[in-house]
């Protein structure tokens, strides 16, 4: 909300400078987000009397004029079309400087010659003023201006618009009545009442007005008022505060309608009495009935929405938006006024549902002060009697369930408890009842008040700690050096750290990256066609429309930003959840991931260019999966998945189940995305991952090992994991160590054939084997191997 | 004796002009080993008349001792010279750089809520986290946020369906956690966050770090002095902390929490708006309603809750001029972090 610091010092000026009252406001939780001066910054501008006009001879556009400054007359060029003689305008005499922003030079008002004829001094608009973008003529002053008078005082223009960012519990600072209480309790000074001569009422019209949803519409207030003359200009006072309060002037009506939303924070409408039928009924739409709104908009309403009908038809969504067949038009004479509460469930989110916003509905959703709507529909007849005219008929007022005044108990003793602060019973009550509450009774432990039918934010007493708080002002409050915790806390040593996982990546190279979760369809689509990924129902844009069900969407992309930024050795990795619908249910799995493209070390005077290939990747993982103490556990599988390529591409598992997966991305898929380099990828649950054995240490044994080197011809297809099981089921319990040191396939062997060399190592925790221990197995693993796999030891 | 005298002059020169430790091997055998020319010399003595044996046996074993000695010497030069040449062979240009993988590196928003978690780990604070994708009831209604609160407006909320959004704070999981577990509690929940919001100042993704602490007798001294030593740690700064009323509808009493611009130190410039503050994190006293709808007895227990933007301690933290930079993942912007 954007307010004039002079119509808030008009109900209450504390001795606070502009800045001093803008950190006051602030300080109590009503956030300044701005301030602008509502003028430019001038010097030597008076209220000009033009006592005569006559033609310029030599310029047909152009008039000479005298003004008068109240002292002296002076002769002056104006080319403005609405001077006329009688005239009261801002009139900048010799000498006078304007700046039309704050780093311009001041711009001076000299004796010139225009076309011939000396002109001393310049009549103004309000543009030149600063008062108004553009203007089209002299800014009229009003009659009863006094002639002479400095421009700045006469028309209060030492002013500040003051832009509030409330919150939204404060729907009661949205008016001008609201936001004086507030600044008189912090500045503990009386606020001047709302003063103002009540309209007379002229004549009996009446128009019906029923409630039919009585929770949604506690109140409904209605007025006739006819003969009103539109033709009629609101006073330059009015404009200006309006102005000021970021509100354009429109016609007589709006305006008035407007200052009274501004100064009482309460929403009125004024419709067109002719184009009304029969009654008022408040109620909520029927299946299919349409409004178009004043902007012109037509809207379905949905059932849940309230209107304002008449005996035919809405005519308003109620507390959002008039109509705009039965608005006050040019041709309107007669008028009749709303003003009503409308319950802030009601409104609330439905303005929203529409797309809309406005300054009603912004106040209803807030909460309106239901006991305001006399005194709001009296204010506004007489501020439209006094500028259009016309006769104003009796109040009709409707009541449906009003809200139940409510009660709060305080304890003075919760105060120090929970503030820290020794509160004097006294102020409590002083700064409680400047901020409306009723006392009903203090019997000097427990206080109890009444809650002003404007506050909708207090109903326990940790709202009224608050806003005694708040007054008090919460640097004032003490601090203590915060609560530390008495016990040590215990960490599982069987779980393992993201972070320890994570620096187990970035010793091996890997560079942390953050992706979005959610990602491009076609992209989830092309990479994990068989995933039932979860959409969102208004997602921000097309390329972020559904929830990754992995991450390596993300790292792909990742790869690819930077390849077009000739970056072309990457190692990234990435943390995070991953989401598949399963049934009713979506699945949340954190899962970590990472991608690794280019060479397999930094270019480097002694290393060559080898390309980083899928054993590079696997041998990270391996390290990744041996934290857990327990890389026995995993085992890696030939699988195929749609994005990677057939042919190398492995499944994890840990007893049986699905962790993970690692593999090249598929061709067809590199090619599909533009990306250059090679990219091996892999992807593993966290959850398995961050599960450690618990270490224990076993006796060493003091007796010498012995190593045998096996290699053997077997057929190509044969998988080396196959291989190294069917030797260690026949190695035998001392079997300590077994590994593959040689893989060929080549001219020198049978084409279907590799040749695979195999180190073992044995040891007795308790003797030296013997020879014949060792040729045992051996010759027992030999058998194994040629049973199963038909392999032969190669010579 | 010119036996002697010849041998050991000859021996003298062969040794002088062995050239390595191999050829002085053999002639140490040569002229001292058990079959050796001197050691002739000496069970030759025996062929001489009984009065000259002893000083013919005497002049013999000095040259023992003399040739033994010249080996001894010859062999430690020769030791010396080959360890020189081995220097002097093997060395290398140690300024030529190491072989070795890539610098590898953590991404600043990983940094920042280490940062962040380590400091409330010192207080007994534990680390709680939760899922992404909530009900609404978590992520708004057991947060005295009912659905038509004009506070849901502030959250630009992503919808998967009707009652299932996806979370627009962390304080979820607070309450999941609130309603598992029996007080006291205190806790810290960073993670990633989503609002329907894209422009200079927002991304629709970002990060949040909450903290949650529940006992008796918590007061809202505690929670300033709580939040004040934590911005002071965290910035190994301490800057002036103010603290202004708010609203959360999770908490009462609510505040904004500013501190004094680490950039210009409170005298104003850019990052701060040229007010000299920023604004840093919100925080509260525990609505009762929160607690009792996570079952939690609240005129036994209360507590106090914060919330803070990743990002944006990273930011200031570190100089990052766009909030964008975090996602976009340019390995340039993050390799400055390594």
């Amino acid at each position: 909300m954007i307010f004039s610091e002079q119509w808030l010092r008009e109900w209450v000026s504390p001795e606070l400078e502009t800045q001093q009252l803008i950190d006051e406001l602030t300080m109590a939780g009503l956030e300044v987000d701005g301030a602008t001066p509502v003028a430019r910054q001038f010097s030597g501008i008076v209220v000009g009397l033009v006592e005569s006009v006559e033609p310029h001879p030599d310029a047909d556009k152009l008039s000479l004029c005298s003004v008068s400054d109240g002292a002296d007359s002076f002769q002056v060029v104006c080319g403005a079309p609405n001077v006329r003689a009688g005239l009261k305008v801002p009139f900048a005499k010799l000498g006078a400087k304007i700046i039309e922003s704050t780093d311009a030079k001041p711009f001076k008002i000299k004796k010139a010659k225009i076309r011939g004829i000396e002109s001393n001094g310049m009549l103004c608009s309000s543009e030149e003023l600063g008062l108004e973008e553009s203007s089209d003529g002299l800014l009229e002053l009003h009659e009863n201006t006094s002639v002479g008078e400095d421009i700045r005082s006469a028309l209060n223009l030492d002013d500040t618009s003051i832009e509030l960012d409330l919150t939204p519990n404060r729907g009661d600072c949205l008016g001008m009545i609201g936001l004086a209480r507030e600044v008189g309790v912090i500045a503990r000074q009386d606020v001047k009442p709302l003063d103002f001569p009540l309209p007379k009422e002229s004549i009996k019209d009446e128009f019906e007005v029923k409630i039919t949803a009585k929770d949604a519409c506690p109140r409904y207030l209605g007025r006739v008022i006819k003969n009103i003359n539109l033709n009629s200009e609101s006073p330059l006072w009015m404009k200006e505060k309006l102005r000021r309060s970021g509100l354009r002037s429109i016609d007589p009506v709006v305006d008035v309608t407007n200052y009274v939303l501004m100064e009482l924070g309460q929403p009125m409408h004024a419709f067109d009495l002719a184009k009304l039928e029969g009654h008022i009924d408040v109620r909520f739409a029927k299946q299919n009935e349409k409004l178009q709104l004043l902007d012109g908009k037509e809207i379905e309403l949905t059932p849940d929405t309230l209107l304002v009908t008449d005996a035919s038809r809405p005519v308003a969504m109620a507390g959002i938006m008039g109509g705009i067949a039965t608005a006050v038009s040019d041709q309107t004479q007669h008028v009749f006024l709303e003003c009503a509460f409308f319950a802030p469930l009601a409104v609330a989110g439905k303005a929203r549902s529409y797309g809309m916003h406005t300054d009603a509905s912004h106040r209803y959703e807030r909460g309106v002060d239901y006991q305001l709507q006399r005194t709001a529909m009296q204010r506004a007849t007489q501020l439209l009697l006094e500028i259009c005219g016309g006769d104003a008929g009796p109040i009709t007022e409707a009541i449906g369930n009003l809200p139940e005044p409510i009660e709060v108990r305080l304890k003075h003793s919760s105060i120090s408890s929970l503030l820290g602060i020794q509160m004097e019973p006294e102020e409590v009550r002083d700064i409680l009842g400047r901020l409306g509450f009723g006392l009903v009774a203090d019997d000097g432990e427990v206080l109890s008040v009444s809650v002003p039918s404007y506050r909708f934010d207090v109903s326990i007493e940790a709202d009224l700690i608050e806003e005694l708080a708040r007054i008090y002002g919460y640097n004032n409050l003490p601090q203590t050096g915060g609560l530390g915790n008495q016990s040590l806390s215990s960490k599982p040593e069987s779980h393992i750290e993201l972070g320890q996982i994570r620096q187990q990546l970035v010793a091996l190279g890997y560079q942390e990256v953050i992706t979005y979760s959610f990602i491009e369809p076609s992209l989830a689509d092309t990479l994990f066609p068989d995933q039932p990924g979860v959409s969102l129902q208004n997602p921000i844009s097309a390329d972020m429309a559904v929830m990754r069900t992995s991450i390596l969407p993300g790292l792909i992309s990742t790869l690819k930003y930077n390849e077009n930024r000739q970056i072309e050795r990457i190692r990234i990795f990435e943390s995070g959840l991953v989401f598949q619908q399963s049934g009713e249910e979506i699945k949340q799995t954190a899962m970590l991931a990472g991608l690794v493209s280019g060479n397999k070390m930094p270019i480097n005077w002694n290393n060559n260019k080898d390309l980083s290939d899928f054993y590079d990747l696997k041998g990270d993982v391996e390290l990744l999966l041996a934290l857990g103490l327990e890389p026995g556990s995993y085992t890696f599988v030939s699988a195929e998945y749609a994005c990677f390529h057939s042919g190398q591409c492995a499944r994890i598992e840990r007893d049986g189940a699905t962790v993970g997966h690692i593999g090249a991305l598929h061709p067809a898929m590199q090619r599909k995305m533009g990306i250059t380099g090679n990219c091996y990828l892999f992807e593993v649950e966290l959850a398995p991952l961050q599960k450690r054995r618990l270490p224990a240490a076993g006796a060493l044994s003091k007796f010498p090992e012995v190593s045998r080197d096996l290699a053997i011809l077997i057929g190509s297809n044969y998988a080396a994991a196959d291989v190294l099981a069917n030797v260690r089921e026949n190695a035998g319990d001392y079997l300590t160590d077994l590994r593959i040191f040689d893989v060929y396939q080549g001219d020198a062997v049978a084409k279907d054939k590799k040749s695979i060399a195999l180190g073992l190592t044995w040891q007795h925790p308790s003797r030296t084997l013997s020879e014949d221990d060792i040729n045992t197995i051996i010759s027992k693993c030999v058998n194994g191997l040629q049973d199963k796999f038909n392999a032969n030891l190669r010579n | 004796m010119a036996d002697t005298d010849s041998l050991l002059a000859e021996a003298l020169q062969a040794i002088k002009d062995s050239s390595d430790e191999k050829s002085l091997e053999s002639l140490r055998v040569h002229y001292l080993g058990k079959k050796g020319t001197l050691t002739a010399l000496l069970k030759s003595l025996g062929q001489l008349p009984a009065e000259e044996r002893p000083a013919a046996g005497e002049r013999i074993n000095i040259a023992k001792i003399e040739v033994q000695q010249a080996i001894e010497t010859r062999k430690s030069s020769l030791i010396e010279e080959s360890l020189n040449a081995q220097l002097s062979s093997e060395a290398i240009d140690v300024t030529l750089p190491g072989r070795r993988q890539s610098q590898g590196g953590l991404h600043p928003i990983t940094i920042t809520i280490d940062r962040i978690t380590s400091i409330f780990e010192t207080s007994g604070y534990d680390v709680a986290e939760g899922p992404e994708i909530e009900d609404d009831y978590h992520n708004f209604e057991a947060l005295n946020i009912p659905s038509h609160h004009p506070a849901r407006a502030m959250h630009d909320t992503f919808y998967v369906s009707p009652g299932t959004v996806l979370r627009t704070h962390t304080s979820p999981v607070q309450v999941r956690v609130m309603e598992g577990g029996k007080p006291p509690f205190r806790m810290i929940c960073p993670g990633r966050v989503y609002r329907c919001d894209s422009d200079l100042t927002h991304t629709p993704m970002f990060h949040q770090v909450e903290g949650l602490l529940i006992d008796e007798n918590v007061s809202f001294a505690d929670l300033k002095g709580t939040v004040i030593d934590f911005l002071h740690a965290y910035f190994e700064e301490d800057m002036p902390v103010r603290f202004r009323p708010s609203y959360f509808p999770f908490t009462e009493p609510s505040a904004e929490v500013d501190m004094g611009c680490v950039s210009c130190a409170g005298k104003g410039c850019r990052i701060c708006g040229h007010t000299g503050w920023l604004e840093i994190m919100g925080c509260g006293m525990v609505h009762p309603r929160v607690l009792e709808m996570s079952n939690i007895d609240s005129t036994k227990y209360n507590g106090f809750a914060f919330g803070m933007g990743v990002e944006r301690l990273a930011m200031l933290r570190y100089g990052v001029g766009d909030l964008r930079t975090y996602f976009e993942n340019d390995l340039r912007f993050l390799r400055q972090f390594n």
